[in-house]
């Protein structure tokens, strides 16, 4: 069953240029997907590639430059007032600092009371129920007592959880989870994204995990989106994108990974050369020409390649196949 | 005799809610053009022991002891006037936390990368222009960097400035606490590459501070393992990452997600230590699966298993 789906979405930016001119910068630029009630989609890619942009627009917390959005069959791109606050008790996002997205000066109980006074969710004891029933879910125990301290008092593996229990105790049914477990070590990741699996499967919850980091999205995704400068330039099964990349950029994206290696200082690691073009400046034809070591002159820098399927759920936007 | 030596190095904090023991009696040394890593979860007190070798405190120290011993000089006691002229970024060097953001906005690069030079010799105006320009062509920036703000710059070019503005005075130690934990893994390789040349280069000695253990491997000679502001284990790359013996390091090992093998990660369950009240015994037993009967009784030393070494279990201790 679908519950999202963005067609053909643009968010582009006007920046200052100069002292009078501004010019479009493409965050997103045409992206067409589709999610499944319950499944968790990775979306990896370099810093500036656009997938926070992508997030907070697939929850129509930016303005669009073009295309439309699907929620459980229903058109959201132009909902206004009433209805768009419906759709937002629906759809939640965690976002990427912790230390920034939560108030310092709120106890953790006002945190997690304030979404439900917002939507009018609930009040009084029910709300208090909510709230200690949220903490009990990410493991925050015993409830009352992390109820009751304040956000310098938590480490930021705490910190995190606090931001997935906000997200959650509207019991949302999609959830943009933006760099959910950047600021901690392997084994609190590993907690949190296993806490994350399964709270989804507890109450069929859909994932729009955005993360840069390849290796957890292999074991916590259905399927992985690669983004580059905008665009999804890879989509397929942890497996079909990890096992066996076929755009160029996954593959260099890949072989950057640091695994726990005593060999790894004994050479160095593979680059992609360049750093990321912006934005506001896109190469013509395939936009990851520049950097790519199967360039082929005057197709690749000529055709925009499309997303197209090359086997049953991969695909990619390549010349190669 | 290796070039650093840090012996029983403590750094206590007084809080409202007691003593934080953020270092607690940590040992180790590193020779010329060596890498140590110091791998650990999020306030086991790795940034405290970076800084407590560059002495810089807070002003809530409760305990600073130990030796910190530099070509067999003793740092520790040396007055913080001479600290300052002759040790503090001129031997050894620190690229801070976070520091990418903390970047003076109103300062260009080259005169945010000169300070440390023009504050504490006295280099011309011109030749530190000349130093700066050498040093960004060494981190890999073209020279018309030295211009920009730090506004005009991106998260890999920042952390590059930064390195440059740790080697000016040629320091002999340099300390990098997550360098590029706020980078991408392309922009992360590219660092990496980059301090590996240098290494070699200058012959660095470097201390690697980061939470993530697979980037130590990318760098360090050796790794030693802290948890709860004690080291649990030191030793050679190769032995901590393919043998380790200290339950908490086999753990933590398990619970990286691997891009080649089809294992789920793990985590270690359970609450992260106290350090203002720090379990009794070994402090690692609330959460060890091996846990036995001495280990809540009593904290085990650091047991040398060969040269290179050593861990801290009553594990190793009974064979
Ligand atoms: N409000 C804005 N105004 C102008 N440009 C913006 C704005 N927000 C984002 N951008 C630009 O859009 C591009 C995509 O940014 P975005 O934050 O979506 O990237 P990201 O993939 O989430 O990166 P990171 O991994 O660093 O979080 C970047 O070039 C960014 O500078
Ligand atoms: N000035 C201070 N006063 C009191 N406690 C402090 C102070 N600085 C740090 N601490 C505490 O000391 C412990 C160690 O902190 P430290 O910053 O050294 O950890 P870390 O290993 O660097 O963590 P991270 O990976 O999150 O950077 C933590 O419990 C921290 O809260
Ligand atoms: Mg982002
Ligand atoms: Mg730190």
């Amino acid at each position: 069953m679908e519950l999202l789906k963005l067609e053909n979405l643009s968010v582009h930016f006007q920046v200052r240029k100069g002292l009078f001119k501004t010019t479009p910068s493409k965050a997103v630029d045409g992206v067409s997907l589709s999610m499944n009630k319950g499944e968790t989609l990775a979306v990896v890619g370099e810093s500036g590639s656009g997938k926070t942009t992508l997030g907070r627009a697939s929850l129509r917390l930016l303005k669009l430059t073009s295309g439309r959005i699907f929620f459980d069959g229903v058109d959201v791109t132009d909902l206004k007032d009433k209805e768009l606050q419906r759709l937002r008790k629906r759809a939640q996002a965690i976002f990427q600092d912790p230390y920034s997205s939560i108030n310092p000066f709120m106890s953790i109980r006002e945190v997690l009371m304030e979404p439900l006074a917002i939507h009018k969710a609930a009040e009084g004891k029910e709300a208090e129920e909510r709230v200690y029933k949220a903490l009990a879910d990410v493991k925050l125990t015993p409830e009352e007592e992390f109820a009751a301290k304040y956000p310098h008092m938590l480490s930021g593996g705490q910190r995190q959880r606090v931001g997935i229990a906000r997200a959650l105790i509207l019991n949302p049914d999609y959830v943009v989870a933006d760099e959910p477990v950047s600021m901690v070590d392997a084994s609190s990741r590993a907690e949190i994204l296993h806490l994350m699996r399964s709270l989804q499967q507890k109450y069929g919850i859909t994932f729009l995990y955005i993360t840069h980091d390849i290796a957890s999205a292999k074991f916590f995704s259905d399927r992985i989106a690669v983004m580059y400068l905008g665009r999804i330039v890879e989509l397929g099964s942890p497996n079909d994108v990890v096992k066996d990349p076929l755009h160029p950029y996954t593959q260099a994206l890949i072989q950057a990974v640091p695994e726990p290696d005593p060999a790894n200082r004994l050479h160095e690691r593979k680059v992609i050369p360049g750093e990321p073009p912006t934005p506001t400046n896109i190469p013509k034809g395939c936009r990851f020409h520049p950097r790519c070591p199967s360039f082929m002159k005057s197709k690749c820098d000529v055709i925009d390649p499309s997303l197209a399927e090359v086997k049953p759920g991969h695909y990619v936007s390549c010349h190669l196949y | 005799m290796p070039r650093l030596q840090v012996k029983d190095m403590r750094l206590y904090y007084s809080t409202l809610r007691g003593v934080v023991r953020a270092v607690d009696y940590v040992s180790f040394d590193i020779g010329e053009g060596e890498a140590l890593g110091i791998v650990g979860e999020s306030g086991s007190g790795k940034t405290s022991l970076g800084l407590s070798l560059m002495r810089l405190l807070p002003r809530n120290v409760h305990t600073f002891e130990g030796s910190i011993s530099l070509n067999g000089t003793e740092l520790k006691t040396l007055p913080e006037e001479e600290f300052r002229r002759n040790v503090r970024w001129r031997k050894i060097a620190m690229v801070f936390q976070g520091a990418m953001n903390a970047l003076n906005p109103v300062l260009r690069v080259e005169d945010q990368i000169a300070e440390p030079l023009l504050n504490t010799t006295s280099t011309s105006r011109e030749e530190a222009r000349k130093r700066v320009e050498d040093l960004l062509k060494m981190v890999g920036l073209s020279k018309e960097v030295a211009r920009r703000y730090p506004h005009e710059l991106s998260g890999g070019m920042k952390q590059r400035v930064l390195i440059a503005m740790a080697l000016i005075l040629d320091p002999q130690i340099l300390i990098m606490d997550e360098p590029t934990s706020a980078l991408d893994v392309s922009i992360q390789a590219q660092i990496m590459n980059l301090m590996k040349r240098l290494k070699s280069k200058l012959n660095l000695s470097i201390l690697f501070i980061t939470h993530d253990i697979a980037l130590a491997s990318d760098i360090c000679d050796r790794l030693g393992v802290v948890y709860a502001g004690e080291l649990a284990e030191i030793g050679p790359s190769e032995t901590i990452l393919t043998a380790p013996k200290h339950p908490y390091t086999q753990l933590l090992l398990a619970s990286i997600p691997k891009l080649t093998g089809s294992e789920m990660p793990k985590f270690i369950p359970g609450q992260t230590p106290d350090l203002a009240n720090p379990p009794s015994g070994c402090r690692f037993h609330p959460r060890c699966p091996y846990v036995f009967q001495p280990c809540s009784q009593q904290n085990p030393s650091l047991i040398i298993l060969n040269q290179q070494h050593s861990a801290r279990c009553w594990l190793l201790e009974k064979s």
